[in-house]
């Protein structure tokens, strides 16, 4: 080599250039290679976003929100089935949240280093990967004919509060996870005790980073088709779940709590349903809803990325 | 808290205060209750698991009385709803297979090059934006992007190959592929990230280009937790559900070409769903059956992802 390079210099620095340019044009044309698959991604939530709002435009009028499904596409509305989803994500939000947040302090705060310690953490792992159809069987044996509660708000709820529990238990555990060991010490040595500790100061120290596990969990949560077709949801519902102390004929009112017992349907169902209709009129319907539930789920997302943003901003311990 | 209030005057005794602590047994009892409560909160997710395997292989074994498990993995049709009933669960196992192969075709190629390129490529101002955009794409609801397959890509797909059906397991694999790529995309990005930079200060001291350092050094370094990756990909290809109900069709059909339509495990327990099957039924329990089947297939491919992760972890 050395000889070489003292015969003919020139010769050897070209081929070193071009072995340069070489690899040059190909890190270049990687990146630009990484920027198109990014353009990709980017390329399909337009174009999904755009489609449905273009096809879907005619029928995104206050009706729309106001009508139940129908037969004829042109008065079927959504009615039913975003008060539907309201409701399930409401039993939904009130089990997965308080369960979630109570997981994660018992596994960051309290736990010992033990073997059913280390059950619990295998398991909510291996939660996280299983194919949600299958808590819609979960449901379906237990929820609906074990238990009884039928095809109804509450066993929605409680299967999407299982589905997105792992999801709420992790964020919980990562925000607390960030809070210094000397906010502990310091409430403990003025004498709090361990759950006023959790109470007073752990807690709402994570609070930022729960709420964004438990929107994202929601957010997951409201756009879950499977698990509620699998417990059985009927698709087409023109009623509204009893509002409590009203009237529901012969002179009976509806509880407090009647509406977690209602049949009911969600947004996804309905899409579902107006998709695989033959009749392209219905096409439009499900583009609607398409586009009301994305904009429903990218608002949810979008709130939950600009909190954990603002978060990593502000807090400095 | 009371306990602070009585015991405000001064008391020089230490051994005073805390026989006062002591004796507040209330405050000891309400702590062990809440950490009681507490356990029993987190003790939900091992009862979900239990409940799922309970539920699974409760209704299974009823199922395998009638069905022997012989026919069920080698008969070739799937039939359970006619009189004639076959129960071949490799007619549902083949259309899963193919649309995940699909996916994965396009999930893997298209997760890995976006991680290499946010990772060792892009400057941080890119990487923050692109970040929130795959986090969205990761958050559309599945039944949306079944619209997508059906509605937009069959249609764009068909001028290509004009022969394409209406269902295909092709373009719902193509868009559930689009759907798995924020997953591996991420997961690829955590592990490359992870490997230090002193690994790649030393390639390119050696005078390695950008991309010879990702393919040669960072790559090699991070591979279990891009297997891992693309484990996580195929166990969501495989329990997919709705895009593969909407766009793949729900005829069940025992084939390994991705232009056909075919029903998979997922859209299969979808379709009974959607009927009115009495419970206690043959037809109820083969959803069960099938729904244990998913959930070995994917419970080995987790023991896989996390075996291979112990077994090319490099120490740093």
């Amino acid at each position: 080599m050395s000889s070489d390079q003292s015969t003919n210099p020139t010769f050897n620095q070209e081929k070193i250039r071009a072995l340069i340019a070489r690899g040059k044009l190909k890190d270049t044309l990687f990146a630009a290679l990484g920027i198109i698959c990014l353009g990709i991604g980017l390329v399909v939530i337009f174009a999904l976003v755009a489609d449905m709002a273009i096809k879907g435009f005619d029928r995104l009028n206050l009706d729309f929100f106001t009508n139940f499904a129908s037969r004829r596409a042109t008065q079927a509305g959504i009615l039913s089935a975003w008060v539907g989803s309201l409701l399930v994500m409401l039993v939904t939000a009130l089990t997965a949240v308080p369960l979630g947040v109570a997981a994660g302090l018992y596994l960051e705060e309290y736990a010992k280093r033990n073997w059913i310690t280390e059950i619990i953490e295998i398991n909510i792992t291996n939660l996280a990967a299983v194919p949600s159809i299958v808590y819609g069987l979960l449901a379906l044996g237990i929820f609906v004919y074990t238990f009884g509660f039928g095809q109804s708000i509450l066993s929605a709820g409680l299967t999407l509060a299982l589905l997105i529990l792992p999801i709420v238990i992790v964020a919980t555990r990562e925000a607390i996870r960030a809070i210094p060991a000397m906010i502990r010490e310091g409430s403990m040595a003025v004498g709090a005790t361990r759950w006023q500790t959790c109470r007073y100061h752990i807690v709402p120290y994570a609070m930022p980073g729960i709420l964004t596990g438990v929107i994202i969990g929601l957010a997951r949560a409201i756009g879950e088709t499977a698990p509620i077709i699998t417990i059985g949801a009927l698709t087409f519902i023109a009623f509204l779940p009893p509002v409590p102390f009203t009237e529901i004929g012969e002179g009976a009112r509806a509880g407090l709590f009647d509406w977690v017992m209602s049949p009911f349907t969600v947004m996804p169902i309905q899409i579902f349903n107006w998709t695989s209709r033959p009749d392209p009129a219905f096409e439009v319907n499900a583009a609607a809803a398409g586009f009301v539930l994305m904009a429903m789920v990218l608002t949810m997302n979008a709130v939950a990325i600009w909190l954990r943003y603002k978060l990593r901003k502000n807090i400095k311990w | 808290m009371n306990a602070y209030a009585m015991s405000a005057s001064p008391v020089p005794d230490t051994h005073v205060v805390s026989d006062r602590l002591s004796k507040n047994a209330m405050r000891h009892a309400s702590e062990r209750v809440i950490e009681a409560l507490l356990f029993a909160a987190a003790a939900v997710s091992v009862l979900t698991t239990v409940g799922i395997v309970y539920v699974l292989v409760s209704e299974s074994i009823q199922f395998f009385a009638s069905v022997s498990i012989v026919d069920f993995l080698t008969d070739t049709q799937w039939t359970p709803l006619f009189d004639d009933a076959h129960f071949g669960i490799m007619v549902l196992v083949s259309g899963t297979v193919v649309s995940s192969a699909v996916a994965l075709a396009v999930a893997i190629p298209m997760g890995t090059v976006i991680a290499i390129y946010l990772s060792e490529f892009a400057n941080p101002k890119v990487r923050e934006l692109a970040k929130p955009i795959l986090e969205l794409l990761g958050g559309i609801p599945t039944i949306v992007f079944g619209y997508f397959a059906l509605l937009i890509v069959t249609p764009l797909l068909q001028k290509i190959f004009p022969e394409l059906p209406g269902f295909s397991l092709l373009s719902a694999g193509l868009v559930m592929g689009i759907m798995i790529v924020p997953y591996v995309a991420s997961l690829s990005e955590d592990a490359m990230r992870a490997v230090p930079m002193s690994l790649r200060e030393g390639s390119y001291a050696m005078g390695s280009t950008r991309l010879h350092t990702a393919l040669h050094v960072v790559v090699p370094a991070a591979f279990s937790g891009l297997a891992a990756s693309y484990i996580l990909g195929i166990s969501r290809a495989v329990g997919e559900t709705m895009i593969l109900a909407v766009a793949a069709g729900m005829q069940p059909n025992l084939t390994w070409n991705p232009m056909e339509p075919a029903a998979t495990i997922t859209s299969y327990i979808v379709q009974v769903a959607l009927g009115d099957l009495p419970h206690g039924s043959i037809g109820y329990q083969t959803i069960f059956a099938a729904g244990l089947t998913l959930l070995l297939i994917t419970l080995i491919f987790n023991i896989l992802g996390q075996w291979l992760r112990r077994k090319f972890r490099e120490n740093y």
